[in-house]
């Protein structure tokens, strides 16, 4: 491998598991904002909207959004480093049987990187966008009403169902990324080791199901219910 | 029983190989593999053929010569084997067996099924040892270890450098083999003093020699014969990072 550029496997692995936890705390803090969608209708909007409004003018949360970027575009631009590098060392074989000694998204976290990578574009495009530069309404209380918007976007059962998959997508990366980091940042004492593998999959579970719920629901409460 | 081999046939570097059909009779199932291939390259000694060549040495599981991708797994089927010490019982009359040499970009194929494993040599030159003249074999109790730590530095040295975990790596990534030898005089304390500049001088070597990145998918561990455990990886990993920022 040429070390022109001083970077070492090492180093790229240790800057993959750097933003991708950073990722990971984001996406905690994104979760517990969005589970207020969970509430009745009614408070869920003043609840949202109110959260919302005081997220975009908080400048804490700007630098944070900033961090936030950066991680994505740096676990993205690295990722294609290390793939693009790897198909070039790796051995080809006519016979290949050695999926059977891994999990399958432990071998496939590009593609799944990919698939999140594609929906986060729709997911930029129909809310961060539309909340930064659309013209929303506002709502009673001088708030963009950005709960309109979410409830209007979950109208249509295949938007959900892109939802719903994208975060299996999610979960199966999250679920090989999480314990992967920890090991690229150099846990090795076993007892700590068992305990993140233990936390990464519960996480990772927590995770995927909490995103996931949240199209399902507001599609069955606020689109099947009332048609 | 009676078997159809495919095996990878190339006669040197340079050229192209092949996979080419062999059938061979009268296999007995308490052979090992490699008597197997002793028996097939028999036949094609007496056929004025050239036989197939294939590393191997001490036939015991402990030398690490012998390495074979058998029906695309490396050393075969079962977990934690040398190809040596896989035997013709684990497979049925009438099978169809591939055999590929361990491929990896570090690991030039030298001819049929033997490689150039030397890539694995020059990254133990780069610092795998301990560069201070101790003479004589010390006293043994002079510098006193515990049990405990003596024992985990020989599950590190375990490892016999066979390449397995390098060949079954979707990346062809030493890391498994590199953080063994790393870990394993990491953990001692003659060679702990120099731990700082070993680890930065194996992995630039590693690197150089166009092993890939380490993916985590933890399936060296699965192959390798000795079962060096991938938290060697993790400490490998804590090392280097920490040798790094505390270069001066």
């Amino acid at each position: 491998m040429d070390n022109k550029n001083g970077a070492s496997t090492l180093m790229r692995k240790t800057l993959m598991a750097l933003t991708g936890l950073f990722l990971c705390f984001f996406l905690v803090i994104h979760l517990l904002g969005n589970l207020q969608l969970l509430l009745p209708a009614e408070q869920a909007k003043q609840s949202f909207n109110g959260y919302s409004q005081l997220l975009s003018g908080n400048i804490f949360i700007k630098i944070i959004s900033y961090v936030l970027y950066a991680s994505i575009i740096i676990h993205c631009l690295d990722a294609l480093v290390i793939t693009l590098k790897n198909n070039k060392t790796a051995g080809k074989y006519v016979v290949d049987n050695r999926g059977k000694a891994s999990k399958w998204y432990s071998r496939n976290m590009g593609i799944l990187g990919t698939l999140i990578l594609i929906f986060l574009v729709f997911h930029f495009k129909d809310f961060w966008y539309q909340y930064k530069f659309g013209s929303l309404p506002k709502d009673e209380n001088g708030h963009k009403d950005l709960y309109a918007i979410v409830i209007a976007a979950y109208q249509d059962w295949w938007y959900v169902l892109f939802y719903v998959l994208s975060m299996f997508a999610l979960g199966y990366h999250l679920l090989h990324g999480f314990y992967s980091a920890a090991r690229s940042l150099g846990l090795y004492h076993p007892k700590y080791v068992s305990w993140v593998r233990v936390f990464g999959t519960g996480y990772s579970y927590i995770i995927t199901i909490g995103f996931a719920i949240i199209p399902v629901y507001i599609y069955l409460t606020q689109h099947v219910l009332w048609n | 029983m009676k078997l159809y081999l495919k095996i990878w046939r190339q006669s040197d570097a340079a050229s192209e190989g092949k996979l080419v059909d062999y059938e061979l009779d009268n296999v007995i199932p308490h052979m090992s593999f490699l008597e197997m291939m002793d028996t097939l390259n028999e036949q094609l000694i007496l056929k004025g053929d050239r036989p197939v060549e294939f590393d191997h040495d001490c036939r015991e599981g402990i030398c690490g010569q012998c390495g074979m991708m058998i029906n695309g797994q490396a050393h075969g089927p079962i977990a934690n084997l040398t190809t040596c010490q896989l035997h013709m019982r684990e497979f049925k009359d009438g099978d169809t067996i591939y055999v590929e040499p361990f491929r990896a970009v570090a690991f030039p194929i030298k001819r049929d099924l033997r490689v150039d494993r030397s890539a694995f040599d020059r990254i133990i030159m780069a610092g795998g040892f301990v560069s201070v003249n101790t003479g004589q074999a010390p006293e043994a109790n002079g510098i006193p270890i515990t049990h405990e730590q003596a024992e985990s530095a020989f599950d590190s040295a375990a490892c016999i450098g066979c390449g397995a975990c390098v060949a079954t790596c979707k990346n062809s990534s030493a890391a498994l083999f590199t953080s063994a030898k790393i870990s394993h005089l990491a953990k001692l304390p003659q060679g702990k003093m120099e731990s700082r500049k070993r680890v930065l001088s194996m992995v630039k070597q590693m690197d150089d020699e166009n092993f890939g990145h380490c993916s985590n998918t933890e399936a060296c561990e699965v192959e390798c014969p000795q079962q060096i455990s991938v938290l060697n990886i993790a400490r490998m990993n804590w090392e280097y990072s920490l040798s790094s920022v505390l270069k001066k």
